[in-house]
C-alpha cells in the first residue's frame, strides 16, 4: 500500500505497524473429550464480558459452541488462521486427547491428536483450559477406558498455559488473556504451568470458614447445626487444606459465592490429577492440613517462571487490549505501565505461610 | 445427486456429523453421527455411590447438574431415602433456573443464527427497529439510540475484517427472510441475552456454589443448610432475596423478551411449521415433584407416551419397554442379540469406522458412538415439545392453557407444533412457564425457613454401615432436552454396575436393526436444500432438537451384568 501510495520506506513500515495494531489478536478454542463446560463458563465471564472480550478485545474465529459457521465453512476458518497466522494466534483448548483408538474422537473427520498437534504446534501459546485439558480429567481415570491424556502431555514442547479447575474460572482466563496481550508475555506459573497469581496460594488460608477451623469449630455431620453456622468442612471430607486456587478471593459467577460458602466442600479441582489424588470426596484428609502436593508445587515454581515470562510471537499487540477496555472514546494514556516481577511469589521458596 | 456432509455440526454441545443425500434440491436420506466416546460410568464403578452425582455431572455442562440430579436420585432410590422437602425445593430451584437459561441461551446462541442474518442488520433503520420492538413488548432497552448503538458495534466488527464468532456465517443466504429491522433487534436481543444468561444463573451460585457444575449435591437432600438467623447460614433472608430478584430477571426477560421474538421471527417463516416434523412419537418419563419423587401424581411435567402424534391416546410410560440397538452403532454385544434393555445392556466400544482422515463413513455399516434406544421398538422423540404433547394429552394444567392461548393467538391448529418451529416454540413456552413456576418454589422454601423447618438433609443413611449389601435403583430428571435416566447397582458400599441414557441418545441416535431412522434422521427426510454448499436449512431442523452429544454417548453400563426390571415410578 504505501508503495502505491509513493511513500518513503519508513513510512511503509509505519503504516504495517499501525495495521498491525489495529488487528485484534486472533484466538481459536478446540474442544475435545469434554462437556463443554468450560466453553460454558467463559460465557459467564463478567470482567470482561463474554461479548467484550470476543467481538472488542480479541477475535475468536473457532469456537464449536458458539461460532455461526459449521461444516466446511467452519474448518476453513480454522485452516485459515493456521495458515495466515501461523505463530501469531493464541490456541485454547478444552478436553482431553485419546490415544487408545484416533476414532474415539473426531471432528471434520480428523482425529483430536492430530488437529491439536496441527493448531497448537502452529499458536504463538496454548492454553489448556480446565481438568481435561490440564490433566485428562476424570475419563482419564481408571480404566481410562479411551486412553485419555492432557494436551501437555500429548505435546510437551508447547509453549503452554494450564488454567485447572473444573472448570476453569473464567476470571481468571479472562485475566490470563488480558495480561498476555498487554504485556506480550506470560505471568509468573508454577510447576504445573499454572498462573500464580490464580493457583499459588491454599484454599484453606484464604477461606472465610478459616477462623472456625482454628478454634476447633468443625461441621460434625450434614445440615447440624454447625452446617447452619458456616463452621469448618475439613471433616466433612473438604480438600481445601491441600489445594490452592483462588477460588475464596474471586468465588464464581460475579464473585456470588464459592462451594464452601454454599455449604459443601472443597473437591480440590484445580489440582493436578485431583480425580485421582484427592477424592473420595467424603473422606477426611489424612495429616497435617495445609501441606499437600500442590504446595511443593508452589516451592518450584520459581524456577519454572524464568523460562516462560519472555515476550512471545504477538507483534503490536500492547495497548490492544488496554484500549478495548478503555471507555469508548477516551483517548488512550501513555504506554504499559512497568512492572516488576509479580507478587514476589515467585520468589518464594518454602510452602505457603499458615495464618 | 449428492452427499453433503456437516462436521461439525456447530452451536450444540459435542461433536455431531450428520452427512446426507440430495436428490433434486431435496434431502433424500440422512445420517446422524456422534464422533466422541469417553466411557465415564465405565469409570465411576467400585467408587463411593455418594461421589457418583460429581463424577457424572462431568458428562456435560450445556446441560449441567441434570445429571448430578438424575444421579443422587438413583442413589437415593436404591437406599430407600426420601428427601427432606427443603431439599427437593432447593432442586427444583436449581432444575428450573439450569432449564430457563439453557432454553434461552439455546435459542439466542445455538439456534438463532439460522434465522437471523447478522450482516443484514447493517441495513437495518434503527427507529423502525425500535417501534417493532416497543410493539412487541415492554423490554425496556428497545430505544433507537440503543439499537443504533448496537449497530455501530456490528458496522465496527464488520468494518475490522475481523468477524470472530460470526467467520464464515452463511450471511446473505437466500433462505434468510428477516427484514434488517427484525435482523438488528435480534442480534440485539442476542448480545442482552449474553448478559442475561450469566447473571441468572448466579442462582446456581448460590445454591450451588458456582456454576458450571454446582457442588451441594448430597445423598439424601442439599448441603445448603438454611437458618434464618444465621449471616453464615448457605440459605438466609438475604440470599432468598437475591434469588427472588434473580428469579423475576428471568421471568421478565422469557416474557418481554424471548417468547416475543420466537413468536414474531416464526411469523416470517411460516413453513417451518410444516417441516421437520421427525417420528411422530412422543416420550416423557415425568418430573419436578411437587411433593415427592415417589408420588408421580405431583410432577410439575407428568410422564406418558403419545404415538402418531394421537393427543387423544395417552399412555403411561413404563421403562421396562426400553431397548436399545447397537446394530448400527460401534459397540458390539457379546451374545450377538440385536437389542437389549438398559438393565442387560453392556458396551464394548468398537470402532469399525474408517480411519481419519476420512472424507465419509461406512453408513451402510456402524457410523455412531449412539445407540439406539427404542420404546416397544418405535422410535421416539423426546425434549419440550414431547413434554407438551404429553402434559396436553394429559389435560395438565397451566401447561395445556399456555398451548391453547399461543395457537389461538398465532390462529393455528395444534399440528403446528409437530415442526422444525413447533420445537422451538414448544422450548419457548417450557421456559417461560418453569420462569414463572420458579416464584412458587422460593415462596414454599421461603415458608418453610420462616416457621423454621430448617431440614435441608436426611442422614438415616448417609453412613455406608446402614446400607443393605446388595440394593438398585432408578434416578429420572426432566432435563432442558428431555427425560433423563441413571441407573445403579450398589454392592458391599460401592457401584457395581450404573447406566446412563440422556435424551439426546434417543433424537440424535442411528438407526437400528430393523432399518428405521433416529429421530433427527426421519426429521431432515424431504427438507429442500437452496445452495448444498451451505446447507443452512439442515442446520435449522437439527438446531430445532437442542443437540447435547455429549450426554447422548455417556450410555454404556458398567460390567454387562444382567439386571432385574425396576418398577416404574
Amino acid at each position: 500500500m504505501a508503495a502505491t501510495l509513493g511513500l518513503p520506506l519508513s513510512a511503509a513500515a509505519q503504516v504495517a505497524a499501525t495495521l498491525e495494531k489495529k488487528r485484534r489478536p486472533v484466538v481459536v478454542w478446540l474442544e475435545f473429550q469434554d462437556c463443554a463446560g468450560n466453553t460454558e463458563s467463559m460465557l459467564r465471564s463478567s470482567h470482561p464480558s463474554i461479548a467484550e472480550l470476543v467481538l472488542s478485545i480479541v477475535s475468536l474465529e473457532y469456537q464449536e459452541t458458539i461460532m455461526a459457521a459449521a461444516g466446511k465453512q467452519a474448518e476453513s476458518a480454522l485452516d485459515r488462521v493456521v495458515r495466515e497466522d501461523s505463530g501469531k494466534y493464541l490456541a485454547i483448548v478444552e478436553g482431553s486427547i485419546p490415544t487408545g483408538e484416533p476414532g474415539y474422537c473426531t471432528i471434520g473427520g480428523r482425529s483430536a491428536m492430530d488437529i491439536a498437534k496441527r493448531v497448537c504446534g502452529s499458536a504463538a501459546a496454548t492454553i489448556a483450559v480446565g481438568s481435561c485439558a490440564f490433566d485428562g480429567g476424570p475419563q482419564r481415570s481408571a480404566p481410562n477406558p479411551t486412553g485419555a491424556i492432557s494436551v501437555g502431555e500429548a505435546m510437551p514442547n508447547l509453549t503452554l498455559v494450564n488454567m485447572g479447575g473444573c472448570p476453569h474460572n473464567p476470571a481468571n482466563t479472562a485475566a490470563l488473556l488480558v495480561y498476555y496481550l498487554t504485556y506480550g508475555r506470560l505471568p509468573a506459573l508454577d510447576a504445573h504451568r499454572r498462573p500464580l497469581f490464580a493457583y499459588g496460594h491454599i484454599i484453606h488460608d484464604q477461606c472465610e470458614r478459616r477462623a472456625n477451623y482454628d478454634a476447633g469449630r468443625f461441621v460434625e455431620r450434614w445440615d447440624d447445626d454447625g452446617a447452619r453456622r458456616g463452621y469448618c468442612l475439613y471433616k466433612m471430607g473438604c480438600k481445601g487444606p491441600q489445594a490452592t486456587f483462588n477460588c475464596p478471593v474471586v468465588r464464581w459467577n460475579d464473585g456470588t459465592s464459592w462451594p464452601v460458602e454454599s455449604g459443601h466442600g472443597c473437591a480440590a479441582c484445580a489440582s493436578h490429577r485431583f480425580w485421582d489424588t484427592a477424592l473420595p470426596l467424603y473422606q477426611r484428609l489424612p495429616g497435617v492440613p495445609g501441606f499437600g502436593v500442590d504446595v511443593t508445587a508452589g516451592k518450584i515454581g520459581g524456577w519454572m517462571t524464568a523460562g516462560v515470562a519472555t515476550a512471545l510471537g504477538l507483534h503490536g499487540i500492547a495497548s490492544a487490549a488496554r484500549s478495548q477496555m478503555r471507555p469508548r472514546g477516551e483517548a488512550p494514556r501513555g504506554g504499559p505501565t512497568e512492572i516488576g516481577r509479580p507478587g514476589g511469589l515467585v520468589e518464594r521458596e518454602g510452602p505457603p505461610e499458615k495464618s | 445427486m449428492a452427499r453433503i456432509v456437516v462436521d461439525p455440526l456447530t452451536r450444540i454441545e459435542g461433536h455431531l456429523r450428520i452427512e446426507a443425500q440430495v436428490d433434486g434440491g431435496a434431502i433424500s436420506d440422512a445420517w446422524s453421527s456422534g464422533t466422541m466416546f469417553r466411557g465415564l460410568e465405565l469409570v465411576v464403578r467400585n467408587r463411593d455411590p455418594r461421589e457418583a452425582w460429581y463424577w457424572l455431572q462431568r458428562i456435560c455442562s450445556v446441560c449441567t447438574m441434570v445429571h448430578a440430579l438424575a444421579s443422587v436420585r438413583a442413589v437415593e432410590d436404591a437406599l430407600e431415602i426420601e428427601v427432606p422437602d427443603n431439599a427437593r425445593l432447593v432442586r427444583n430451584l436449581i432444575a428450573g433456573a439450569q432449564l430457563v437459561q439453557d432454553h434461552v441461551v439455546h435459542f439466542y446462541h445455538l439456534q438463532a443464527l439460522d434465522w437471523v442474518d447478522v450482516a443484514n442488520a447493517l441495513k437495518a433503520d434503527p427507529v423502525k427497529t425500535a417501534q417493532i420492538a416497543g410493539s412487541l413488548s415492554e423490554w425496556p432497552k428497545s430505544g433507537a439510540s440503543y439499537f443504533r448503538a448496537v449497530q455501530g458495534r456490528v458496522r465496527t466488527l464488520v468494518e475490522s475484517g475481523q468477524l470472530s464468532l460470526f467467520t464464515n456465517g452463511y450471511w446473505g443466504h437466500p433462505a434468510y427472510r428477516l427484514p434488517p429491522e427484525v435482523n438488528l433487534l435480534a442480534v440485539s436481543h442476542y448480545l442482552d441475552a449474553l448478559e442475561f444468561q450469566r447473571d441468572y444463573i448466579r442462582i446456581h451460585a448460590v445454591l450451588g456454589g458456582k456454576n458450571p457444575h454446582p457442588q451441594t449435591f448430597l445423598v439424601g437432600g442439599m448441603a445448603t443448610a438454611m437458618d434464618p438467623d444465621s449471616p453464615q447460614a448457605p440459605i438466609n433472608p438475604e440470599r432468598l432475596t437475591l434469588i427472588r430478584t434473580l428469579i423475576a430477571m428471568g421471568q421478565q426477560f422469557v416474557h418481554q423478551v424471548y417468547v416475543p421474538d420466537v413468536l414474531a421471527v416464526a411469523g416470517f417463516y411460516p413453513d417451518w411449521f410444516t417441516r421437520g416434523e421427525g417420528v411422530g412419537n412422543f416420550l416423557t418419563y415425568g418430573g419436578y415433584p411437587e411433593k415427592s419423587m415417589r408420588d408421580p401424581s405431583s410432577f410439575f411435567f407428568p410422564g406418558g407416551v403419545v404415538r402418531k402424534r394421537d393427543l387423544s391416546a395417552l399412555q403411561p410410560f413404563s421403562p421396562e419397554k426400553v431397548t436399545e440397538y447397537v446394530a448400527r452403532s460401534w459397540y458390539e454385544y457379546g451374545d450377538h442379540k440385536p437389542a437389549k434393555h438398559p438393565f442387560e445392556g453392556e458396551t464394548k466400544p468398537t470402532y469399525t469406522g474408517p480411519a481419519p482422515p476420512y472424507d465419509y463413513l461406512h453408513v451402510d455399516q456402524k457410523y455412531s458412538w449412539l445407540k439406539a434406544p427404542r420404546y416397544e421398538d418405535g422410535v421416539m422423540e423426546l425434549g419440550p415439545l414431547a413434554r407438551f404433547a404429553i402434559a396436553y394429552a394429559a389435560g395438565k394444567q397451566p401447561a395445556k392453557g399456555l398451548i391453547d392461548s399461543v395457537l389461538a393467538q398465532i390462529k393455528q391448529p395444534a399440528t403446528v407444533l409437530f415442526s422444525t418451529l413447533g420445537r422451538i416454540a414448544a422450548r419457548a413456552l417450557e421456559a417461560q412457564l418453569v420462569a414463572d413456576k420458579m416464584t412458587g418454589w422460593l415462596d414454599e422454601l421461603e415458608d418453610n425457613m420462616g416457621r423454621r423447618a430448617l431440614a435441608m438433609h436426611n442422614g438415616a443413611r448417609w453412613e455406608p454401615d446402614s446400607w443393605p449389601s446388595s440394593c438398585r435403583g432408578f434416578g429420572q430428571h426432566e432435563a432442558p432436552r428431555g427425560s433423563l435416566g441413571h441407573w445403579v447397582e450398589i454392592e458391599n458400599g460401592a457401584i457395581r454396575n450404573y447406566q446412563v441414557i440422556a435424551p439426546s441418545t434417543w433424537n440424535a441416535g442411528p438407526r437400528d436393526a430393523m432399518g428405521q431412522h433416529g429421530p433427527y434422521e426421519a426429521a431432515l427426510i424431504g427438507h429442500p436444500v437452496a445452495d448444498p454448499d451451505r446447507p443452512l436449512e439442515l442446520l435449522r431442523t437439527i438446531h430445532s432438537f437442542d443437540p447435547c452429544l455429549a450426554c447422548a454417548v455417556q450410555l454404556v453400563d458398567a460390567r454387562g451384568r444382567r439386571w432385574q426390571s425396576v418398577e416404574a415410578k
